[in-house]
C-alpha cells in the first residue's frame, strides 16, 4: 500500500489528494498543515470581511471531505524537514512520517521588507490567511483609519473587504498605478477612480521612509496618520523544505512538467513553485488559484501512478471591487485592439498569429473564449479574429470546431 | 448522462430557447409575469450571423475547467453534471474567465455566476429549452 504525504491543505494539496484517491482507492493519504482549519478558499478572506461569505460557506470542499476520501489530517503542525533519502518528513513536534510519494504544496508567505520604525507600530497585519482576516476584523471599527502598503491584488482586495467598516483607508505603493502586475495605466485609472469613491486615498510612486508609532513618513515628505497598518507588498514562496533537502530551486521550487522536483518521489505544486508561462515563454511563479489546481491535479495523478503533464500554464486573474469586474490573462505585448467606453475597457494583445493577453474591465461576458485561445495557443488564422476582437463568440470558430464542441460530449 | 446537444443546421435563430430558459429559472409559474417587460438573463444564448444560428449553454465538460478553477468550491460535479452553489459563490467570475464556451455568465446584478443545470434546479425538471425547441435544433440525449 502506497503512503502519500501531502504538505499543505489548500488548492494544490486538495487537487492532488482528490486525484490520488480517484486512482488509488487503497493508498494511505496524510495531509499536514500548519493551519487548524478545514480547507478553505484562501482568496475568500476578503469576501469574509466584506460579509459576502462566512466560515461555513468558505469551506473549499464539503464538511465530510477528509472522511469521505479517507484522508488522515495532521493540522496545526509544521513540517520542519524532508529527509529525501530515508523518505520521511519531520514535524515540529519531532514526529516522523514516512512517505512513498510526497507533495510539497507549501504556498507562500507575506514578504515584510525591513522598514525603519516598523517595530513602533502598535497594530500591524498581513493579509494571507483566515487567521490574518480574523485578527484584522477584531480591530476594525468605524472610527479607525487604515494604512495599506501595497496596491496589488492582496492589498486592494483587503481594501475592498474593510473600506466600508472603517473611517478611511490610505494606500501607498511604489508603482505609479494600482494593480501594476495585471493592469496598464488606463485600466488602473478606472479601478483607482472607483476605489477613491470608497473613502480611499492613494499615494502612488511613493513609499514609506519610516514609521513613528501611528504615523508613516513618506519619501515624498507627506505624512499619514493611521490606526491600523496592513503590509501587502508581496509574497515569498515557501521553498525552504525542498531547498534544504537538496532539491532544485529558482525563485520557486523547480519541477518537471509532471510536477516532480529534482528529488525523486518528491512533487511540488501551487504558489511555492514556478510554472512555464506559455504566453511569456518563461518560467515564473504564477501564484493563482486555478494554476495551483492544475498543478496539484497533475502531481496527484503522477504520484498515484498515472501519467499527466501540465504544459499550458497561463497567468489569469479575476478580481473586482464593489461590483466591478476585472478579468485579465496572458502577457501584454504585441499589437493591440482597444475599446473604451465609460467605465468599461477592453485591450487585446496579439502578435505572430497568436493572442498574447487581454485586459477586460467591466466587460466580463464570455471572456473564457479569449482565455481558451491563450491556453490552446490557437493560431489566429484558424478563427475569425476580426470578429472575435469585438465579440468573443463561437461564431468566429470553424463549423467543424463548433460541431465537435456543441454536438459531442466534451 | 443525458446532455443538451446542438444541431446547428436546424436552428432557425428564433431565440425561443432563451425565453423558455429565463422563464423556467424565474421562480415563477406565469410566463407573462416572469418575462413581460423584463430584460432576460437566460443560461442558454443563441448566436446569429447571417444564416448561421446556434444555441450555446453549459457543456457539462468531463474535465470542467470551471470546477477546477472555482476559488470558493461553489462549482462541483453532481454525478456528471456541473452544479453551481450560488450560496457559496462570491461572484469573482473566475469561471467566466476560464469557460471556453462562454457558457457561464454573471447573473443580472453581477453578484454571482449563473449556469445551466439542465433544469434540475427548477419546477420544469427537464430542459425547458429542449422541450420548446421548434425544430429539434437542441436535443437532450446520451452521446459519446
Amino acid at each position: 500500500m502506497q503512503q502519500y504525504v501531502i504538505i499543505g491543505n489548500s488548492t494544490a494539496a486538495i487537487a492532488a489528494a482528490e486525484q490520488i484517491r480517484l486512482l488509488d482507492a487503497a493508498g494511505k493519504i496524510t495531509m499536514i498543515s500548519d493551519e487548524p482549519y478545514h480547507t478553505y478558499g484562501r482568496p475568500l478572506i476578503s469576501y469574509y470581511l466584506l460579509g459576502k461569505t462566512d466560515a461555513e460557506r468558505m469551506k473549499y470542499r464539503p464538511a465530510d471531505f477528509y472522511e469521505r476520501n479517507r484522508i488522515d489530517t495532521v493540522f496545526s503542525k509544521r513540517v520542519e524537514k524532508i529527509d529525501a533519502e530515508k523518505k520521511k518528513v519531520v514535524l515540529s513536534d519531532g514526529k516522523k512520517i514516512a512517505y512513498d510519494k510526497l507533495l510539497v504544496a507549501t504556498g507562500s508567505r507575506p514578504f515584510n521588507p525591513p522598514m525603519e520604525g516598523i517595530e513602533s507600530v502598535p497594530s500591524k497585519f498581513n493579509f494571507m490567511t483566515f487567521d490574518d482576516a480574523l485578527a484584522l476584523e477584531k480591530v476594525l471599527a468605524p472610527d479607525k483609519s487604515v494604512l495599506i502598503i501595497g496596491a496589488g491584488l492582496i492589498g486592494l482586495k483587503c481594501l475592498e473587504g474593510i473600506a466600508d467598516r472603517v473611517r478611511e483607508v490610505s494606500v501607498v505603493d511604489m508603482a505609479d498605478r494600482v494593480l501594476p502586475s495585471i493592469l496598464d495605466e488606463y485600466g488602473a485609472s478606472l479601478v483607482q477612480r472607483e476605489l477613491e469613491g470608497h473613502k480611499t486615498t492613494f499615494y502612488l510612486s511613493d513609499s514609506v521612509q519610516k514609521f513613528s508609532g501611528n504615523t508613516a513618513h513618506l519619501k515624498s515628505g507627506k505624512e499619514i496618520a493611521f490606526d491600523i497598518l496592513v503590509v501587502a507588498v508581496g509574497v515569498r514562496p515557501n521553498v525552504e523544505l525542498v531547498k534544504d533537502a537538496g532539491g532544485k530551486v529558482g525563485r520557486g521550487i523547480l519541477t518537471d512538467d509532471r510536477q516532480e522536483t529534482s528529488l525523486k518521489d518528491v512533487y511540488a505544486a501551487g504558489d511555492c513553485t514556478e510554472s512555464y508561462d506559455i504566453t511569456a515563454q518563461t518560467s515564473r511563479i504564477l501564484a493563482l488559484l486555478p494554476n495551483a489546481q492544475f498543478q496539484g491535479a497533475c502531481a496527484g495523478t503522477n504520484m498515484a501512478g498515472g501519467e499527466a503533464h501540465f504544459t499550458n500554464a497561463v497567468p489569469m486573474n479575476a478580481i473586482g471591487f464593489f461590483g466591478s469586474h476585472i478579468l485579465t490573462a496572458g502577457s501584454y505585448f504585441g499589437d493591440t485592439y482597444v475599446e473604451k467606453s465609460g467605465d468599461t475597457y477592453k485591450k487585446l494583445f496579439y502578435s505572430d498569429n497568436k493572442l498574447n493577453g487581454f485586459i477586460l474591465v467591466n466587460k466580463p461576458d464570455r471572456a473564457g473564449i479569449y482565455t481558451s485561445l491563450l491556453r490552446n495557443a490557437t493560431p489566429l488564422d484558424e478563427v475569425d479574429f476580426e470578429s472575435l476582437k469585438k465579440d468573443p463568440a463561437l461564431m468566429a470558430f470553424s463549423e467543424q470546431y463548433r460541431a465537435e464542441k456543441l454536438s459531442r460530449r466534451v | 448522462m443525458k446532455r443538451i446537444y446542438v444541431n446547428e443546421k436546424w436552428c432557425l435563430g428564433c431565440h425561443l430557447c432563451e425565453y423558455e430558459c429565463a422563464f423556467a429559472n424565474s421562480g415563477l409559474t406565469d410566463m407573462v409575469k416572469a418575462l413581460k417587460g423584463k430584460k432576460i438573463h437566460p443560461n442558454i444564448r443563441v448566436e446569429d450571423h447571417g444564416d448561421v444560428h446556434f444555441a450555446v449553454n453549459c457543456r457539462h465538460c468531463t474535465d470542467a475547467v470551471c470546477v477546477r478553477s472555482c476559488i470558493a468550491g461553489a462549482l462541483s460535479f453532481d454525478g456528471e453534471m456541473v452544479r453551481i452553489d450560488q450560496n457559496k459563490c462570491v461572484g469573482c467570475l473566475t469561471c467566466v474567465l476560464v469557460c471556453p464556451y462562454g457558457a457561464i455568465l454573471p447573473d443580472d446584478e453581477g453578484h454571482v455566476a449563473q449556469k445551466c443545470m439542465l433544469c434540475t434546479d427548477n419546477f420544469t425538471k427537464e430542459p425547458n429549452c429542449v422541450r420548446h425547441c421548434l425544430n429539434n435544433a437542441i436535443v437532450y440525449e446520451e452521446r459519446d
